[in-house]
Formats: C-alpha cells, sequence, structure tokens
C-alpha cells in the first residue's frame, strides 16, 4: 500500500519536473517548484526521513518560492525561446541519465537492512546516543553534537550567502529609490480583508509553532535550520500583508543584521568556551558536571544559534529584494 | 536529470536556477533512499519502545545540510540575477553574450 502511493508520487514528480521546465511562464514555473518540493518531502517522509522532510518543507516549498517570486518581480515574467535549438543538451543529458541508471543497477536492494549504509557506523550511532547524549532525536544528535563542526560550517555558509545578498543588492537600485511619501495605505494587502484577517490569526500561530519546533528538536523532528525558516516565513507573511515598511518596524534592519552574526557569533562562542573550559573545541561535555547534561545544554545553545542566523539571513534577502522594486 | 537538462539548454538565468534545484532535490532523494530500511522507523526514540529497526540517521543529516546550503547557493544567484538584470536589461544568455561580444 506504502509503495504503490510513492509510486503515485514519484509519478507526480515526474509530471511536474516536465512541467516546469517547458512552461514559458515563470510565474507557473516557480509555483510549480513549489508543488515539487512538497512532493519530495512526502517522499522523504514515506522513506522514515522525517527531519529533512521538515526541512524541506519549510524550507524548499515555503521560502524558496517566495525568494523566485521576489526575483521575478525584478527581472521577467516570461521566458523567450531560444534562438536555436540545442540537439547537444539533450544528448549530453541522456548519455548521463544512462551513465547513472547504470551506475546504480550495483546499489544494494532498497530496504536492506545489511547494506554497508546500516552495517558500519550507524549502529554505533543509534547505539551509543542514548549513553552519550540521551535525547530521542538522534538525527539531531549527529548534526549537532558529532558532527557539529560540519553544522558550523553551514552556518557560515548561509552566513555568508546573506552577506553575499546583501553586499549585491544593499545599495539603492540605480532607477532611483522609491521616496520616502510613498503612502503606507497602500502598501501590503492592506485593501484585501479576507488576507489580512486570516494572515493576523494566522502568524502568531506560526511563530509559535517555529519557536515550539526550535526547542523540541531534540525529541521530534525539528531544529534550528526549520525553526528558522519557519519564523522567517511568518515575518515575511506579516510583510506581505501590511507592508514591508512595518515588518521592518518589527525587525528592523540592524537588529537582522547583528542577528545573522550573533547565531554564528553564539554557536562559535560555544565552541570556544568549550575549549577554555578544557575540553576539545566543540565539545559539550565539559559545559557542566554532569557530561550528558553538558551534551544538551551545548546542542540547545548551538541549535539556537543556528535558528537566529537563519532567520536573519531570510529575512534580510527578502527584504533587499523587496527594497528593489519599482512599488 | 530534468532538471539538469533545464541548467544546460534553457537560456533563461531564473530557469537555469529552478532547474538547478531541481537537480539537487533529485539527488538528495538518491541519498535518503538509500539510509532506508525495510519496516523500519524514523530513527527518532519513542519512550516505551525497545529493540525497533531504524533507518540510517547519517544520510538524512547530510542531506539536512545539503538542503541548507542550496537554498543559500539559489538565493545567492537570485540575487546576481536581478543584478545582472539591472545591468544588462536582459536575463536570457544569449542576448547577454551578444552584448559582451558584439
Amino acid at each position: 500500500m506504502v509503495s504503490l502511493f510513492s509510486i503515485f508520487i514519484l509519478t507526480l514528480l515526474l509530471i511536474t519536473a516536465l512541467a516546469i521546465v517547458q512552461s514559458r511562464n515563470l510565474f507557473v514555473a516557480v509555483m510549480l517548484s513549489g508543488i515539487f518540493s512538497l512532493l519530495i518531502a512526502a517522499i522523504f517522509f514515506l522513506l522514515d526521513a522525517a527531519d529533512v522532510a521538515l526541512t524541506e518543507a519549510a524550507v524548499g516549498a515555503g521560502i524558496s518560492t517566495v525568494l523566485f517570486l521576489g526575483a521575478l518581480a525584478l527581472t521577467a515574467e516570461r521566458e523567450q525561446e531560444p534562438p536555436t535549438n540545442r540537439p547537444v543538451a539533450l544528448v549530453v543529458v541522456v548519455m548521463t541519465a544512462l551513465v547513472l541508471i547504470y551506475g546504480t543497477l550495483g546499489t544494494p536492494r532498497l530496504g536492506d537492512p545489511n547494506a554497508p549504509v546500516q552495517t558500519h557506523v550507524s549502529p554505533w550511532y543509534l547505539e551509543q546516543t542514548p549513553h552519550y547524549i540521551d535525547i530521542p532525536n538522534v538525527v539531531t544528535a549527529v548534526l549537532g553534537s558529532y558532527r557539529g563542526y560540519d553544522t558550523l560550517g553551514e552556518v557560515f555558509v548561509v552566513l555568508t550567502a546573506g552577506i553575499g545578498v546583501l553586499f549585491l543588492l544593499g545599495k539603492p537600485s540605480p532607477r532611483g529609490s522609491r521616496g520616502p511619501e510613498s503612502s503606507a495605505e497602500d502598501a501590503g494587502l492592506r485593501h484585501y480583508l479576507i488576507p489580512r484577517l486570516v494572515g493576523r490569526l494566522l502568524i502568531p500561530f506560526i511563530l509559535l509553532f517555529g519557536l515550539y519546533v526550535q526547542f523540541h528538536g531534540e525529541y521530534s523532528p525539528g531544529g534550528g535550520f526549520q525553526a528558522g525558516a519557519i519564523i522567517a516565513a511568518a515575518i515575511i507573511l506579516y510583510a506581505l500583508l501590511e507592508g514591508e515598511a512595518r515588518a521592518l518596524l518589527v525587525l528592523p534592519r540592524w537588529l537582522l543584521t547583528g542577528m545573522i552574526a550573533g547565531g554564528a557569533l553564539l554557536y562559535g562562542g560555544v565552541g570556544v568556551v568549550c575549549l577554555l573550559l578544557g575540553g576539545n573545541f566543540l565539545d559539550y561535555s565539559v559545559l557542566m558536571s554532569d557530561p550528558v547534561a553538558g551534551q544538551q545544554i551545548g546542542l540547545l545553545l548551538i541549535e539556537a544559534g543556528v535558528g537566529i542566523t537563519v532567520t536573519g539571513v531570510l529575512l534580510s534577502v527578502f527584504h533587499a529584494f523587496a527594497a528593489r522594486g519599482e512599488y | 536529470m530534468i532538471g539538469f537538462y533545464a541548467v544546460v539548454a534553457k537560456p533563461n538565468l531564473v530557469k537555469k536556477l529552478v532547474g538547478l534545484s531541481l537537480f539537487q532535490a533529485a539527488v538528495f532523494l538518491l541519498y535518503i533512499t538509500m539510509g532506508k530500511v525495510e519496516g523500519a522507523m524514523a530513527p527518532i526514540f519513542m519512550a516505551g519502545i525497545e529493540d525497533r529497526l531504524y533507518s540510517s540517521p547519517l544520510p538524512q543529516v547530510l542531506i539536512l545540510t545539503a538542503i541548507v546550503v542550496g537554498i543559500s547557493t539559489t538565493a545567492l544567484g537570485l540575487g546576481i540575477v536581478i543584478r545582472i538584470k539591472e545591468e544588462y536589461g536582459t536575463i536570457e544568455e544569449h542576448e547577454i553574450h551578444e552584448i559582451d561580444h558584439p
């Protein structure tokens, strides 16, 4: 039954992907890519990857669609006919596909518990996590503690992307920035009653859910990245409904810039504190007298750092795109 | 593969970025399917349930990082596309090429 459902979703994925590539209208392509992300999130869930499904849904179907739409508003809405057809591209793609399919013929059967993936290091993590870290969500344990250094690098990647976008789009557009007298009455969707009402009802709950995902990430699917994306989505919704100016009152730019740097600083700071207390960099066991409690405190702090940075970057990118607009 | 075709063959820059994110999502799918164990559950311990098979958490951690890095590159790429549009007036690859090499 489950596999039939999976095949159904995979077929939908294929159709959606073909439609994305074929459609000339970029708006349609972007909306379809949001649907594509949601379908992939569903398949991730069917494959027991709950954390990944949550992240893909929040980031891929939510934030990514918003950023693409923002970029579309600033560029073009339709794609033009290519001047020459390129059969070479199709040939290259087909050859690559054949080589890849040939490569997958040697992989173990799907779901085989004796596959090499399952038998070398995975059982060690699954057995030892209750002993060393004692939190139910093994994915968060591996992400935050065993591979915490990699996650620090990931936070720096997000930070760099945020800084990059701010460098590219920080200065006002050469067309001239909007006059300060652009009326706040027309901002956002203030004239539309239903989106405003529904949005006002939903935004507090979305924020609450984001905070829940942030702090409950050790017990259920969740963690800093998902929470950052969800909280950023709530603020973006507010900006869409009430106008960007009011969203900037809620979280002004200086605060967002501070969040971008502050989250990464928090993460690295926890690592340095561990060094000062006598352990290795990012070895949380030395943070408290009981090493297991130290690990849990360390995870809580670094996940908070991750969430702060991700929220700051996503909101800064959104505001950078929005400030370029002509309206 | 379809995403790969979009990146290579479509001249519109935004379409290329959409194709890139399709491509990335497909690769993530490949990794996650490798981690699945038949009849197992997600690698989250529930109180009171002992001795269950769990799917491997390691590919999931890798893909979590990859998803976030992917969105970062997409955001940066879109920023670059916006700047290109402002400087060149177009985001079709062949037109940009003509402007650069008249």
